[in-house]
């Protein structure tokens, strides 16, 4: 029998399971019971932490500022002076951007002062008329990626501007124009020093983990304490959320270079720099480039996020229009959203694949002909700009600056739709909502409530070891220890119950939808472009709609969880079935294999790996969506995480909440990506 | 910077002109130039006061800049200095932000709106109307209606639709208690306004009852709102000052907060916005020109202080 357990992991788990029931059956609920419950030891964690960002921020190394506008000496900090003058800089970029697109008075500032320009109300810089901007974007658009990407980009700017969002949109684009560069080189610098040393990349891979798993509401406030008010914050919030799927996907990339091709660069005298950039980076591009595409989408993601602490920009305009329950108007703005998410995710992807033309000489007007086009454009449209001054008689010039919120709108048509929606669907939905609370989630919730604490750790650390022996399990009790010990267990349960019925439900919807989708060229490119869409439109506006449909609760905590975590589900399906080679495809067909032995045999298995990294993701998108749910009103983690913003303790609480939402995540993380690994080797892929 | 565009060289050289002519002739105020920053939350009363505010600022030669935030985190925002002001910190929702940054350091109170408020519990008109609890706005009717307000979730309670918890902890489980109403209602909190008005939108669609926590002055005057009426609050009858908490909510005040430094850097604005006083029907009017007339809110701004220049040119002489 023992022989029989060390052979079969099945059996191991079905013994596992067996203690795990029996645990919770003779385990008295009592509070004094640590069986039951441990302790919470850690409750003055939050304090300290609190206590040590309010004395590095406040108190530590004083330095004598002189304040000209109070004439008089202060003592600030050191690391507050030192993070306002990276705020400030980050400031300036994104101004920079915005006056260009917008017009405006900073940039003069930033290089006279305050006083001059308010002396000289003549400073202001002008904005760029928004059909130069326009044509500029299509022109950009032809020459990188020809016809299509010009149509689009033109075509999504034109709505945008007829829409009367282009104020918020060039906002929302200028700092994006500056969060993602930014995320981008920092995740490629990252990426390549985790390739090239073992160390940091042990060191970098929890870090990333818990900047990508822990909610964003968490280092709102500590950003907001540390950098100030605005864009800047806004910027580093996302730079924070945006940066670590860049670094795992070069990584990841980097590491799938074939020696052989190394070797060939070696071969022929690359130093280590040019192995880097002329054989490396190139040959991990496509790697690389889905990092470039996740680093825009995650960075639209965060715009309505980064309103909170100040980005200006549709964000913001979101969440007022949401405020007034004028959901066609929050539509039109999340459309804007998404636009600007796939003309720069297009337009950088053609930028990437245009590196390897290598064109002979051409004349001075054939090198430069695009930027004089452009010249041309802007000529025109400045042209225009000022005519338009002489036609538009009621104060609006609308071939300059079409102004808020005074384009068409199709706010009523959307509206209709929801009302529509409602009138269909909603005493069907009423019954299945009833059903799915009284017998599916009040029964799980409380399942999970009931497991006493030893039987939880037993559990996970049991599936640890089996999956990957006692390092994996001494880790994941390590993660679920600390949770254990803060006061907030009970609520981190209820989080658990949420995730896990989510991502139940998104892992089958994803790998069906995406196998299916993956079998066609067009389909797999449909899919993929619904995923980018529904990564970056705002949740807040379908949340309002669910909401209605199913009230304050949990259904819709869940469908809101369930509609943005199937996307890393489904995306990794299809790239990873996209991705098997066509040699193998040929071999299997020769060796006689029908469309379904092909896809049972040889494409799951192969794309398996990068599959498991899906469902891991699911699980990270999962979390990082409790927030949302708080949102709509629950009562487990991410109710205090809301809650922390006005706290006096805000900043240890909110990041202590945090650690326990990415603990959750990490835990679950170690046992997916053992197994996944394993089932690599098993299958000779590493 | 090439890109730059000539179109307005003209106004330019003319507005410099202006200005040159302007600044000789008046006597510019000893407020510094650094802009007064302005805090834009999401709901229309809040914005269109912050661009009220600015416009006035701006007519006093100030520079104003308005920064979109989070009502509850911007407190610690005008503590660090990053933003000037804040002009409606009501008293039950943002007391506690408000109260715990001043004593921190670094926040002052810039005097109080004669604008009262209220925030309690409530229903909209038709559930009075339809009968669902005979009896309303008493609080006693609550006793024998709980029925007409279950949800799939209250276990076949009478369900309170309460604000986040953030906004007044457990108060309204303790008042359901205190009353011996917590066998027959329960409280769910809401994560957030948002949630709220959605609420009374499908109460209404599908013609259930419902009891939601709202406030006045609020958009939602405009459609019909009762608030319950509890017993009478005093000083010190809540659970945690230490009451029985049989009493429901003091009609509460509408203050305006700044940075310590406002006063110093500014002394004329801030003359200006200590005297800054809207009543509840000035603030319905603002929210109404962008609830109502469905106005931009920086289009009703304008209009506000063109319509009514009596009432703001005396605070900022």
């Amino acid at each position: 029998m023992p022989e029989l357990l060390k052979q079969r992991k099945s059996l191991q788990f079905l013994l596992l399971i067996i203690i795990f029931a029996l645990l919770c059956l003779i385990i008295p609920q009592s509070d004094n019971n640590w069986l039951w419950r441990l302790p919470p030891l850690l409750k003055e964690l939050p304090g300290i932490i609190n206590g040590s960002v309010d004395y590095l921020m406040f108190e530590w190394w004083p330095i004598e500022v002189y304040d000209a506008e109070l004439d008089d000496y202060e003592q600030k900090p050191l690391v507050r002076e030192f993070t306002r003058s990276v705020s400030s800089v980050i400031l300036f970029m994104i101004e920079l951007i915005r006056e260009i697109l917008l017009g405006g008075v900073k940039t003069i500032v930033a290089f006279t002062s305050w006083d001059w320009a308010t002396e000289n109300q003549w400073a202001r810089w002008p904005a760029l008329p928004w059909t130069v901007v326009t044509a500029g974007a299509a022109l950009l658009g032809y020459s990188l990626g020809g016809i299509r990407l010009a149509l689009l980009s033109g075509l999504s700017l034109i709505y945008i501007a007829v829409f009367g969002q282009w104020e918020p949109s060039m906002q929302t684009l200028s700092f994006v124009l500056i969060a993602a560069p930014v995320s981008i080189l920092l995740g490629l610098t990252f990426g390549v020093w985790a390739y090239k040393s073992q160390v940091v990349e042990n060191v970098l891979n929890p870090l990333l983990n818990i900047a990508q798993i822990m909610p964003h509401f968490c280092y709102l406030i500590p950003v907001m304490v540390f950098y100030g008010i605005g864009d800047h914050a806004g910027a580093i919030a996302t730079i924070i959320f945006a940066t670590p799927p860049m670094v795992r996907l070069t990584l990841l990339g980097l590491k799938k270079v074939a020696p052989e091709v190394v070797e060939a660069g070696l071969m022929n005298g690359c130093n280590n720099r040019q192995l880097l950039t002329r054989v490396l980076i190139p040959t991990a591009r496509r790697d690389i480039l889905i990092g470039v595409n996740q680093v825009i989408m995650q960075c639209l993601a965060m715009v309505v996020i980064a309103s909170l602490i100040g980005a200006k920009g549709l964000g913001n305009e979101l969440l007022i229009a949401l405020n007034r329950l004028r959901i066609g108007l929050a539509l039109e703005i999340g459309v804007c959203i998404v636009l600007i998410a796939i003309v720069l995710d297009r337009m950088s992807l053609a930028w990437a694949n245009k590196q390897t033309d290598y064109f002979s000489s051409q004349s001075f007007t054939e090198r430069h002909r695009n930027l004089l086009w452009f010249l041309a454009i802007f000529v025109v449209g400045v042209v225009l700009a000022y005519a338009g001054r002489f036609i538009f008689k009621d104060g609006f010039n609308y071939l300059y600056l079409i102004p808020h919120n005074k384009g068409i709108s199709t706010a009523e048509f959307w509206q209709a739709g929801v009302d529509w929606i409602w009138d269909t669907f909603f005493y069907t939905l009423k019954g299945f909502n009833e059903w799915l609370i009284t017998q599916v989630l009040i029964p799980v919730k409380n399942a999970y409530l009931s497991m006493p604490v030893v039987a939880t750790f037993t559990l996970a650390m049991g599936t640890g070891f089996i999956v990957g022996g006692v390092r994996s399990a001494l880790i994941v009790g390590g993660f679920l220890l600390f949770i254990a010990l803060t006061e907030w267990w009970d609520r981190a349960l209820i989080t658990s119950y949420l995730v896990s019925v989510a991502v139940v439900i998104s892992g089958t919807i994803g790998v069906i939808v995406g196998t299916l989708c993956a079998q066609k060229q067009s389909t797999s490119r449909f899919i993929l472009t619904m995923c980018d869409t529904f990564q970056t439109f705002p949740s807040f506006i379908y949340l309002i709609p669910v909401m209605m449909l199913f009230g304050v609760t949990d259904t819709s905590v869940l469908i809101a969880i369930v509609v943005y975590s199937t996307i890393p589900a489904t995306r990794y399906t299809v790239e990873g079935l996209r991705s098997v080679p066509a040699s193998l495809h040929d071999a299997g067909t020769m060796a006689g294999v029908n469309r379904w032995q092909r896809l049972k045999s040889i494409e799951l298995p192969i794309s398996f790996p990068h599959m498991a990294l899906g469902i891991n993701q699911t699980v990270v998108f999962a979390l990082s969506m409790v927030i949302i749910g708080a949102l709509i009103g629950t009562d487990d983690l991410g109710q205090l995480i809301l809650k922390s913003l006005s706290d006096r303790e805000g900043v240890g609480n909110g990041l202590v909440l945090g650690f326990c939402v990415a603990f959750i995540g990490l835990a679950i993380d170690q046992i997916l990506r053992t197994w996944a690994n394993q089932r690599k080797q098993m299958l000779g892929m590493t | 910077m090439k890109l730059r565009s000539f179109k307005p060289l003209g106004a330019v050289l003319a507005a410099g002109l202006i200005s040159l002519s302007a600044a000789t002739g008046v006597a510019r105020a000893a407020d510094s130039t650094q802009p007064i920053v302005i805090p834009i939350h999401n709901w229309s009363s809040q914005i269109v006061m912050a661009y009220v505010l600015g416009g006035m600022f701006e007519s006093m030669g100030n520079n104003v800049e308005y920064v979109p935030a989070d009502s509850q985190a911007v407190y610690e925002s005008i503590r660090n200095g990053d933003v000037t002001i804040s002009h409606e910190v009501w008293q039950s929702t943002f007391g506690k932000s408000f109260y715990n940054a001043m004593q921190k350091g670094g926040v002052i109170d810039a005097g109080t709106h004669s604008a009262t408020t209220l925030e309690e519990m409530g229903v909209p008109n038709w559930v009075i109307e339809q009968n669902l609890c005979p009896g309303l706005p008493n609080w006693e009717a609550l006793a024998d209606c709980h029925e007409n307000f279950t949800t799939a979730d209250s276990g076949g309670k009478g369900r309170w639709l309460e604000g986040p918890q953030s906004w007044h902890g457990d108060l309204m489980p303790e008042r359901l208690e205190a009353l011996g109403l917590a066998d027959k209602w329960t409280v769910k909190f809401a994560g957030g306004a948002d949630a709220l008005w959605t609420e009374l939108a499908s109460a209404k669609k599908e013609g259930r009852g419902t009891i939601v926590f709202n406030w006045t002055p609020n958009f939602t005057d405009a459609d019909g709102f009762t608030f319950i009426e509890f017993p009478e609050y005093y000083e010190g009858c809540r659970k945690s000052d230490g009451g029985d908490g049989k009493c429901g909510s003091p009609k509460g005040w509408l203050k305006k907060a700044a940075n310590y430094k406002f006063p110093r850097t500014h002394p004329a604005a801030y003359t200006a916005f200590s005297r800054v006083d809207f009543s509840t029907k000035q603030i319905g009017e603002m929210a109404a020109l962008v609830d109502t007339d469905k106005m931009d809110h920086k289009d009703a701004a304008k209009k506000w202080l063109a319509d009514n220049e009596g009432v703001w040119q005396p605070w900022v002489k």
